[in-house]
């Protein structure tokens, strides 16, 4: 009754209005889903197609949208329309910078306390491991698409490289994982050269796709090329790292024997997450330093806007190598731990979704925040391990949400660019001056 | 002509397709002079600057700049980055060309990239946070902060260019341009947009430019109370060459010039000759 | 040389089945500027359509093989077009005028949910279907006993990509649809300025796209016989691949990439190695792009300055 009037005039034409939406999602849905969830064919037990009708699904699917087309007409109804931006009061506004300026201190200090927390749960200290990984990729490659704005959709290449470099240098010349981890960096970075010099004057979606490309060429040449990489079957037998030359092991050269300690397998875990710890605040290290260093705002100039840069006397192409070279070295350590972690590594896990996945992770980050990306991570390779039990579903909830975030948030989760110098005031950047790029 | 021209250009050609953009022009910049190059819309002016700071290969011609101890170079043998590194040539954009999401600090850093380069000894003497590399980025900083002041802008320093009221964003790019430490700078219609008291403005900063930075300066400009105002010399084009040249007196009250503004819109034409009186 | 007629024919008709699809990515790219990462899956889902509905026509005792081939044609691209409708709807309008990589993002995440519905639904096993169309002309019989064969399945495919295609060329030349798309394409402001209707065109772009790749979807079908869930992953990236060799944005061009992407693959495959055979297809589209960067019969992009 409190309501303006003008509310009730435009909600009232409402109930109709959303019957008759819904209807029309509901006979969408109906035709979409009729051949494909109402009926169901599976290869018979000699070999030729059967099939079945599963009209009960079909019914459900189509309530299912049709309620759920109410529900989002009514809640939009609710929120005002979508893209309208709430005022924040300025109070609200302040308390939040200073909630985001405190976030990052108390997420470093709790990650560095996860292995003591929980150092029973083997599950929380892997899944940690796992999304420290992934913080560190993302970081790796926001310096090539979030910094100098060059989209990459052949990450994973880098991460095979690396990879693949210490797994097959381990097994075969036994060279220890310290030794391999600088050199997997510098031969993935050795990729990047190779790959952007012909290809980085190509612009935009071109350069997409020229990534992917060379992404799957990298997999399929390690599926295919047996004699080096095993093929299909990958490389088993990797070497754990060592501490100084001492083994995590039972053995009597091992760290607890030496120590005098009991030994146990959460050992080797706990070691792990702190060497991708270090790993990945290495990179958070020198992508920051970075910045602040003429190469790094080149890069961002570049993402800005290529013809200025030129106009600068930027050599751009020499630029823009250096950010798929530091990007790709990142993905090479990244990749080589990962192939010390696991012992075993085979060319499926370095398929076009590990691109996407780490894009991802980036974009929803808030392209060129760091702060942004590792929260990202962790809420994508979290809510990734939610739907564990969901098993075959998962992939589909990963899609869904992919699509409807960027929809929420097109921008990321962390809308702001931090100045690299400044005179007075380090003041942040709104999102919508900060351009992404056309390389 | 005498003297002794920065840049020379002779005989410069260049065709798109079948269309000729800039036929057969020749003209001369002084050392440490503002020329201005005039014509109507479409005479060929941009496409001009295009061939000069490399962003478009010349279909024929040359382009030599002479740097003041004597080097010369062609500049049509060189591309774009290349020409405003090693023949020290900067340029602005009709169309602002700021880095919008960067502060007005950061552009002007920015436009110090290969002196930085050098001092953060290609980046690795700056990640280890060498001093020489702390002195030199001061250096950088402050030199930001003199460009700053000389702009108005020390207050807006923090702020991102883009955010920046037009006519701040256009002597926020002079600015920029002038902190490469360029040895010829070329201003692609610096005054458009800008109001009366902002064109007298301009008109200040570049003669201040040519006078304490000694700087050379090769201006397009449809406004020619600025054009008169400051240029020590006028090259007039239309339909891609060159139909008359001289001092801004001399081209005012060249008959050819005003039949080619006449010719193409009656504003201008008007605006060259009441210029005069 | 019979040999490699032999080639020459499998891989023009594997050439037109990526052309179609091409289409539907080259459209897309030139009216609303993205890739739509979507459209292999588009192109997988009609496939699936096709497979079910020539399934539910031959149980309910239909033999006519050219009214089943038509009623499955027509349905699959009716139900497929619709797919693509609703994928432009919901994963692309809302950030048309978004960041550049939004609309990618959210384009491989719907990539993904097809591609999961998709196994979901139908489950992750291969679906084989018994030959429809058997027969076929020999063309050449050789001296060592090799015989260079025309199937009628490949008349087939060939003779409906010409036919699609050419229906194609005239909606997008002479119609009032193909005049906004075109409109559309150069100016979306300008266009919605004159009176057309924006949003009703990008989605029909999506549509038509949609329907092509449906016809691959049924042909690849029909081809080979087979279809599964992640069969859109690499068709799709090949055919993007051949809409950009071609130059992206033009119809003629993504047709003529598609052709030599189909070569491309089958030649190596017969001559060199199989295993290497989309490597090859990936080299050459990198090679092809560092040497004609907006593709064969792209055009050339004017920076301006």
């Amino acid at each position: 009754m409190s309501a303006p009037p003008a509310a009730q005039t435009s909600r009232a034409p409402g109930a109709a209005f959303i019957l008759k939406k819904a209807l029309i999602s509901a006979f969408v849905a109906l035709v979409l889903f009729s051949l494909m969830i109402g009926v169901r064919t599976e290869a018979g037990p000699q070999g030729q197609l059967i099939y079945w009708t599963r009209f009960g699904d079909l019914a459900a699917m189509v309530a299912a949208v049709f309620g759920g087309s109410i529900i989002v007409e009514l809640l939009r109804q609710w929120w005002g329309p979508v893209g309208t931006v709430r005022i924040v009061p300025p109070s609200v506004q302040t308390t939040l910078a200073v909630a985001r300026r405190g976030i990052a201190p108390v997420l470093l200090v709790f990650t560095f306390l996860v292995p003591v927390l929980f150092y029973d749960e083997r599950y929380i200290l892997d899944l940690a491991i796992l999304v420290l990984t992934y913080v560190m990729l993302g970081w790796g490659l926001n310096v090539v698409v979030g910094l100098a704005g060059l989209l990459d959709l052949g990450y994973v290449a880098f991460y095979a490289v690396g990879a693949y470099s210490y797994a097959l240098l381990a097994t075969n010349f036994g060279l220890s994982f310290w030794i391999c981890l600088p050199l997997a960096g510098i031969l993935a970075a050795f990729w990047g050269v190779l790959l952007g010099f012909p290809v980085l004057r190509l612009r935009g979606d071109y350069l997409a796709i020229v990534t992917l490309a060379f992404g799957e060429i990298i997999r399929l040449v390690l599926i295919n090329w047996q004699t080096l990489t095993g093929g299909p079957n990958g490389v088993t037998g990797i070497p754990r790292p060592t501490l100084f030359g001492i083994p995590l092991t039972p053995a009597d050269d091992g760290l607890a024997a030496l120590l005098g300690i009991e030994f146990s397998p959460t050992h080797r875990i706990v070691f792990l997450f702190y060497i991708i710890l270090a790993l990945a605040l290495l990179t958070n290290w020198v992508t920051i330093r970075l910045r602040r260093l003429p190469l790094g705002r080149a890069w961002e100039a570049l993402r800005e806007d290529e013809v200025a840069c030129r106009a600068l006397g930027i050599n751009t192409t020499t630029t823009k190598l250096t950010a798929f070279a530091t990007g790709a070295m990142f993905g090479g350590i990244a990749g080589a731990f990962f192939a010390t972690r696991q012992g075993f590594i085979s060319p499926e896990s370095f398929t076009f979704h590990e691109s996407a996945l780490v894009l991802a992770i980036v974009v929803l980050g808030g392209m060129g925040s760091q702060l942004g990306v590792a929260l990202a991570a962790l809420a994508m390779i979290g809510g990734f391990e939610l739907f564990r039990g969901l098993d075959q579903y998962r992939m589909l909830v990963f899609g869904m949400a992919m699509v409807l975030l960027m929809i929420w948030r097109p921008r990321g989760l962390i809308g702001h660019r931090a100045p690299t110098v400044f005179l007075k005031s380090n003041q942040a950047i709104s999102s919508d001056l900060v351009k992404e790029g056309h390389g | 002509m005498s003297g002794d021209p920065i840049l020379s250009v002779d005989r410069l050609s260049m065709r798109f397709g079948g269309i000729v953009a800039v036929n057969d022009l020749s003209f001369d910049a002084e050392r440490r002079k503002i020329t201005a190059l005039i014509g109507p819309n479409g005479a060929g002016k941009t496409t001009v600057f295009n061939c000069i700071t490399g962003f478009y290969k010349p279909t024929s011609g040359a382009m030599r700049l002479t740097h003041d101890d004597g080097h010369a170079i062609q500049l049509q043998r060189l591309n774009d980055f290349r020409i405003a590194k090693l023949a020290r040539v900067a340029r602005t954009f009709q169309n602002i060309r700021l880095f919008p999401g960067m502060t007005a600090l950061e552009n002007l850093m920015v436009a110090q990239h290969n002196a930085l380069m050098r001092a953060s000894g290609l980046t690795f003497l700056g990640l280890i946070g060498a001093p020489s590399w702390r002195n030199a980025e001061q250096a950088a900083i402050d030199l930001s902060r003199t460009w700053l002041d000389r702009i108005g802008l020390l207050d807006r320093a923090d702020d991102a260019a883009g955010n920046l009221p037009y006519g701040d964003q256009r002597r926020l790019e002079i600015a920029r341009a002038m902190c490469t430490q360029p040895a010829l700078l070329c201003l692609d219609e610096p005054a458009a947009g800008l109001n009366a008291r902002e064109s007298a403005a301009l008109s200040e900063l570049l003669l201040s430019i040519r006078s304490e930075e000694g700087t050379s300066i090769l201006l397009i400009e449809h406004d020619m109370s600025v054009v008169m105002e400051i240029s020590d010399h006028v090259v007039v084009m239309d339909y891609g060459v060159k139909i008359a040249e001289g001092t801004p007196r001399h081209i005012r009250d060249d008959p050819k010039v005003i039949a080619a503004y006449l010719g193409a819109d009656e504003e201008e034409a008007i605006a060259v000759m009441e210029s005069g009186t | 040389m019979d040999y490699f007629a032999q080639q020459l024919i499998n891989g023009l008709v594997l050439g037109s089945i990526y052309g179609l699809i091409a289409i539907g990515y080259t459209m897309v790219y030139g009216i609303v500027g993205m890739i739509n990462f979507a459209h292999g899956d588009i192109f997988m889902i009609g496939g699936f359509i096709a497979l079910i509905t020539f399934l539910i026509l031959v149980s309910f005792g239909l033999t006519a093989i050219p009214l089943i081939l038509l009623v499955v044609l027509l349905v699959s691209m009716a139900i497929t077009a619709l797919y693509g409708w609703t994928v432009e709807r919901i994963a692309y309008r809302p950030l048309r005028h978004s960041f550049r990589l939004a609309p990618m993002l959210s384009a491989i995440g719907m990539s993904f949910v097809l591609t999961n519905y998709s196994q979901v639904a139908q489950g992750a096993r291969v679906k084989p279907v018994p030959p429809i169309i058997t027969g076929g002309y020999t063309l050449h019989e050789g001296a060592g006993g090799f015989v260079v064969q025309l199937s009628n399945i490949q008349i087939i495919v060939v003779i409906t990509t010409v036919v699609l295609l050419a229906l194609f060329t005239w909606l997008v030349s002479s119609t009032r649809l193909g005049r906004d798309m075109r409109a559309c394409e150069q100016d979306q402001t300008m266009a919605s300025l004159l009176g057309v209707d924006v949003d009703r065109t990008i989605s029909m772009t999506f549509v038509i796209g949609a329907a092509l790749a449906a016809v691959a979807g049924m042909m690849y079908l029909l081809y080979y016989g087979l279809v599964d869930f992640f069969m859109g992953f690499v068709a799709g990236i090949k055919a993007f691949t051949a809409a950009v060799l071609g130059g992206i944005g033009s119809l003629p061009g993504a047709m003529l990439g598609g052709l030599l992407i189909g070569l491309i693959e089958t030649l190596w495959s017969a001559y060199f190695s199989v295993e290497y055979k989309d490597v090859a297809a990936f080299s050459i589209l990198i090679v092809v792009l560092i040497f004609l960067p907006t593709g064969l019969l792209g055009r050339p992009e004017v920076e301006k300055v």
